[in-house]
């Protein structure tokens, strides 16, 4: 700890602190627009100048270390002022020569309201120009379909650039030519191909990058924002919903340090369209091979026919990858109340299953605990694809160092090196003896990451038993670290597999239960991942005219995830609770509040007239799931447990869990954005009309 | 300075490969740098690229250099855009004239060697001649101040330059010579243009000095004491003295 006088506080901070963090500490506010405290430092803005007693000039606080800071006469600390008049003046300065070149176009800007050149010209900024020469102008620069360029707005942070290198690690935007003429750009304007480029709309502090998206739509000041949770995958990242009256506007990250820092994917930021599109807005029951409009009524009672009709164990329902955990209590406790215990969460056909215990199916060593790992093994994932977020923190542990990966899979781009061991399972049993495994054995915490692409095929349970002994083998599970991770690619599994959403003794598995001839009634709770053969009375509950709603008998409307309060339990098995943004449209009800009234009609009325109450009968069967914002750590134990299930896994490598990344769940498939980014990303762009 | 961009689609070669030669002194070269830091070889690889691919640093042989150093695309670009001394539209075929517009060569007469660049190849820099053989632009400093005004063709440089000699560089460099470079007005290096007046002794380039004690200091003493010797028939001490005692305050 150093000590350290800002503005005549005496205050004591970590030696290795900048004078901009020391400064922050002291409760001092120092404007900037290069800095951000999750890249590395620029220090070319000149913006966070401060007065440094003893040196000759102002300094550039983000860049200058606190122990490099010469101590004051007679043995005082070094002195820092950040309101002297020469500060003052200093950044009037250098907002004069920003502002010089950039336009005076806020009325026309995205950025408008939001913007840190506008804040902060408010402070530092002159009522006019002494600048009387024309102002230099930037070609617009083509860098995606996400990301809007108005480069004459640019004032070079390189923050876009330091982002994509350091944190998306796709280093594609790069500062060209010098001086006056520096600009951003890609390299031949081509598309950034980065799953998270959009952050650098949030990062960019002026209107240079905005979102495409998003142009012209909103001004800040227009929306409600609401604080809630993502569910594009089982990261759950801390998202902010903007809204106009009902509709989703926008949706930005929030800063949750223990899951997606700061970030979120393209993905989860761009749906916002298939929000409004393809939704389902009243049931419809099919009649004569059709489906038609209907009320509530007809549709109930359409389904209380064939469910009176049909044998309790001819029943079934598979919870969908968005439900949250109310709806899926809610189903489970229908089902059990009609008498079958054909239940399951797991569409793909995941060999996760509470089982063996909560260590079994969570990313035991958390999000953030990746930071602590010192060897990583991925088994049978893409953590790129499949949980973007998780992907930034191995490379964010990667760049630190002394950090090694293996990855048994697909060989794919993971924007860090790895060693490939091999494409299939039998990789994974001579993982501890190579000279990877050696590395590992090495290691005082390695991890084992265990993805859908080994665990979601016939053989996944063997496979899943083959990792947790490779797990125990490289000492990853002992006393204070356990190293064992199942990543998990839907919003809804951990929870449901919290609350058991799994077939009980002589239940089908969802795979069963799709099979022809295996049902005589279906209920999909938002199951749009799973084909459903013909034969059974298919109840598709949900949002968007997708997969499962074209096979359904009866559709009853739901509500997507900006729409309803919901329990989700992210990968790592924390509990984190979404809020209600907006409103679902037209007659579609929030999922619980469905089921509740359909249970009515069936003649098993649930036991719960409120979210509340839901809540409460939830809370007791899974106490965990009250512990918002807090993960419940499974026990060491059931690593051993899943090890010890054993078996024999086949031959055949691993593919990939998530074929394409834009178009993983019903709301992003209705979603134009991400059918042009599937599109990009697949190299055949998409056929536009001319504007 | 003005926005640098590559050249037009249709001026790039299809593709561009070192020549062998090149790429075993640019395996030396990448060998000089640490283990993954490679990427410090950037510059000489450009450079080396330029002087293959006629002048100028085409979008083909940035992607080369790109691959041999394990390096993003943008980064190289961000480089050879940095740079003004890569030249990123093609130049004249036989030579690229850069004539140094600074202060001290525009004192003697930089701007006169600029006229018969525009006369004798393009109104306008960068831009090509008729032939295409030739192209010109004025650069910063090129260190030959002593010897102003001058002009520089790849390494060469042409000093002590007036139009009517440029204008006779010109013409042998159509003609496909090479002119001899350096000074165009007879003297050997930047000593003075009157004529040597200093360090004219003989002795002093002929080896006899080495060996001979304290360097310098002995070599003045000696100096001194035979021109002494020469001038005045006297005794030499006085004279001998006086030198040497400089030269100790040296």
């Amino acid at each position: 700890m150093t000590k350290l006088i800002v503005d005549g506080k005496e205050i004591e901070v970590p030696a290795e602190y900048t004078l901009l963090q020391a400064c922050e500490a002291a409760g001092a506010e120092i404007p900037r627009f290069c800095f951000h405290e999750r890249l590395s430092i620029a220090g070319n803005c000149r913006m966070c100048l401060v007065e440094l007693k003893g040196a000759p000039k102002p300094v550039a606080s983000c860049a200058w270390g606190v122990r490099d800071c010469r101590p004051g006469p007679n043995g005082k600390p070094p002195e820092v002022i950040t309101r002297s008049p020469m500060v003052k003046k200093a950044r009037e300065g250098v907002m004069e020569f920003l502002l010089i070149n950039h336009p005076l176009d806020c009325p026309i800007c995205d950025q408008g309201g939001e913007c840190d050149l506008q804040d902060q010209s408010m402070a530092y900024g002159t009522d006019s120009s002494r600048f009387s020469e024309n102002k230099r102008a930037v070609e617009d620069k083509y860098i995606g379909v996400l990301v809007k360029t108005s480069m004459n707005r640019c004032i070079q942070c390189t923050r876009c650039v330091r982002f994509i290198t350091e944190v998306a690690g796709v280093p594609e935007l790069g500062a060209i030519g010098r001086g006056e003429d520096m600009e951003i750009t890609t390299y031949l304007e081509g598309a950034m191909t980065s799953e998270l480029q959009s952050n650098v709309v949030d990062l960019c502090p002026v209107g240079a990058l905005t979102s495409r998206p998003y142009a012209f739509v909103a001004r800040p000041w227009e929306l409600g924002k609401t604080e809630s949770i993502d569910v594009m995958d089982a990261v759950g990242s801390a998202i902010r919903v903007d809204t106009r009256g009902r509709e989703v506007m926008r949706i930005l990250p929030r800063v949750n340090d223990a899951v997606n820092e700061e970030w979120i994917s393209d993905k989860t930021r761009h749906i916002v369209d298939g929000l409004r599109v393809q939704r389902l807005d009243v049931p419809y029951v099919r009649e004569g091979g059709r489906l038609r409009e209907a009320s509530w009524q007809e549709a109930f009672a359409a389904i209380a026919a064939k469910v009176k009709a049909a044998k309790p164990e001819r029943l079934g329902a598979i919870v969908g990858d968005l439900a949250a955990c109310e709806e899926i209590f809610a189903l489970k406790d229908l089902m059990a109340r009609l008498g079958t215990k054909s239940i399951d969460c797991r569409q793909d056909g995941s060999a996760a299953h509470p089982k063996n215990g909560r260590a079994s199916y969570i990313v035991n060593p958390t999000i953030a605990g990746i930071e602590q790992a010192d060897a990583l093994i991925i088994v049978g994932a893409n953590p790129r694809m499949e949980a973007s977020l998780v992907n930034a923190r191995i490379r964010k542990r990667w760049r630190s160092g002394n950090f090694p990966i293996g990855l048994i899979g697909e060989r794919v781009d993971l924007t860090y090196p790895y060693q490939h061991l091999g494409a299939g399972p039998e990789s994974v049993a001579q993982a501890a003896s190579g000279e990877f495994g050696e590395a590992l054995k090495k290691a005082e915490r390695p991890m084992v990451l265990l993805g859908a692409g080994a665990t979601a095929r016939p053989d996944g349970a063997a496979v899943a038993a083959a990792a947790a002994k490779l797990a125990q083998d490289i000492g990853a599970v002992k006393d204070g670290w356990n190293g064992f991770a199942m990543l998990q690619n839907a919003a809804s599994r951990v929870g449901a597999l919290d609350l058991g959403a799994v077939p009980g003794e002589g239940g089908l598995t969802a795979g069963d239960m799709a099979t022809a001839g295996a049902l005589d009634a279906l209920f999909l709770l938002g199951a749009d991942e799973i084909a459903v053969e013909p034969g059974a009375f298919v109840v598709y509950i949900g949002t968007h005219g997708d997969r499962g709603a074209h096979r359904a008998d009866v559709i009853l409307p739901g509500a997507a995830y900006t729409e309803k309060s919901g329990i989700f339990v992210n990968t790592e098995g924390r509990v984190q609770m979404a809020a209600r943004a907006a409103f679902p449209p037209g007659d579609a009800r929030e999922d619980w509040a469905i089921l509740r009234a359909l249970s009515d009609v069936l003649g098993h009325k649930l036991p719960y007239d409120s979210m509340t109450a839901l809540r409460h009968a939830m809370f007791d069967a899974a106490p965990h799931l009250a512990r918002v914002d807090q993960i419940e750590a499974g026990a060491p134990g059931d690593i051993a447990k899943l090890a010890s299930a054993g078996g024999t896994p086949d031959k055949a490598p691993f593919a990939a869990a998530v074929a394409d990344f834009y178009l993983t769940n019903p709301i992003a498939r209705a979603s134009a954005i991400m059918a042009e980014c599937s599109a990009l990303a697949r190299g055949t762009p998409m056929a536009t009309a001319a504007e | 300075m003005s926005v640098r961009r590559l050249a037009e689609k249709h001026l790039q070669p299809e593709s561009f490969a070192f020549t062998p030669e090149n790429v075993a002194w640019a395996k030396q070269q990448i060998a000089k740098y640490p283990e993954g830091r490679q990427a410090s070889a950037v510059i000489p690889l450009l450079m080396r690229a330029q002087e293959q691919g006629g002048g100028w640093l085409s979008e083909p042989a940035m992607r080369v250099v790109g691959e041999m150093l394990d390096m993003p695309p943008i980064r190289i670009y961000e480089v050879a855009t940095f740079y003004t001394q890569f030249q990123l539209q093609p130049v004249g075929r036989k030579a690229h004239i850069q004539v140094c517009g600074t202060t001290p060569c525009m004192l003697r007469g930089a701007e006169a060697l600029i006229k018969v660049c525009k006369h004798r190849i393009n109104e306008h820099q960068f831009h090509l001649s008729a032939d295409g053989d030739f192209s010109w632009e004025e650069v910063e400093c090129a260190g030959a101040c002593v010897n102003a005004p001058m002009v520089q063709v790849v390494k060469d440089v042409y000093e002590d330059l007036t139009p009517e000699a440029l204008e006779k560089i010109i013409d042998a460099l159509a003609r496909g010579e090479k002119p001899k470079t350096g000074p165009q007005i007879g003297r050997r290096s930047s000593e003075p243009v009157t004529g040597e007046r200093t360090l004219t002794d003989p002795a002093l380039f002929d080896g006899s000095m080495i060996g001979k004690g304290a360097g310098l200091a002995a070599a003045r003493e000696a100096i001194a004491a035979r021109a002494a010797a020469e001038q005045t028939p006297k005794p030499a001490e006085p004279a001998a003295a006086a030198p040497s005692g400089k030269a100790k305050s040296d």
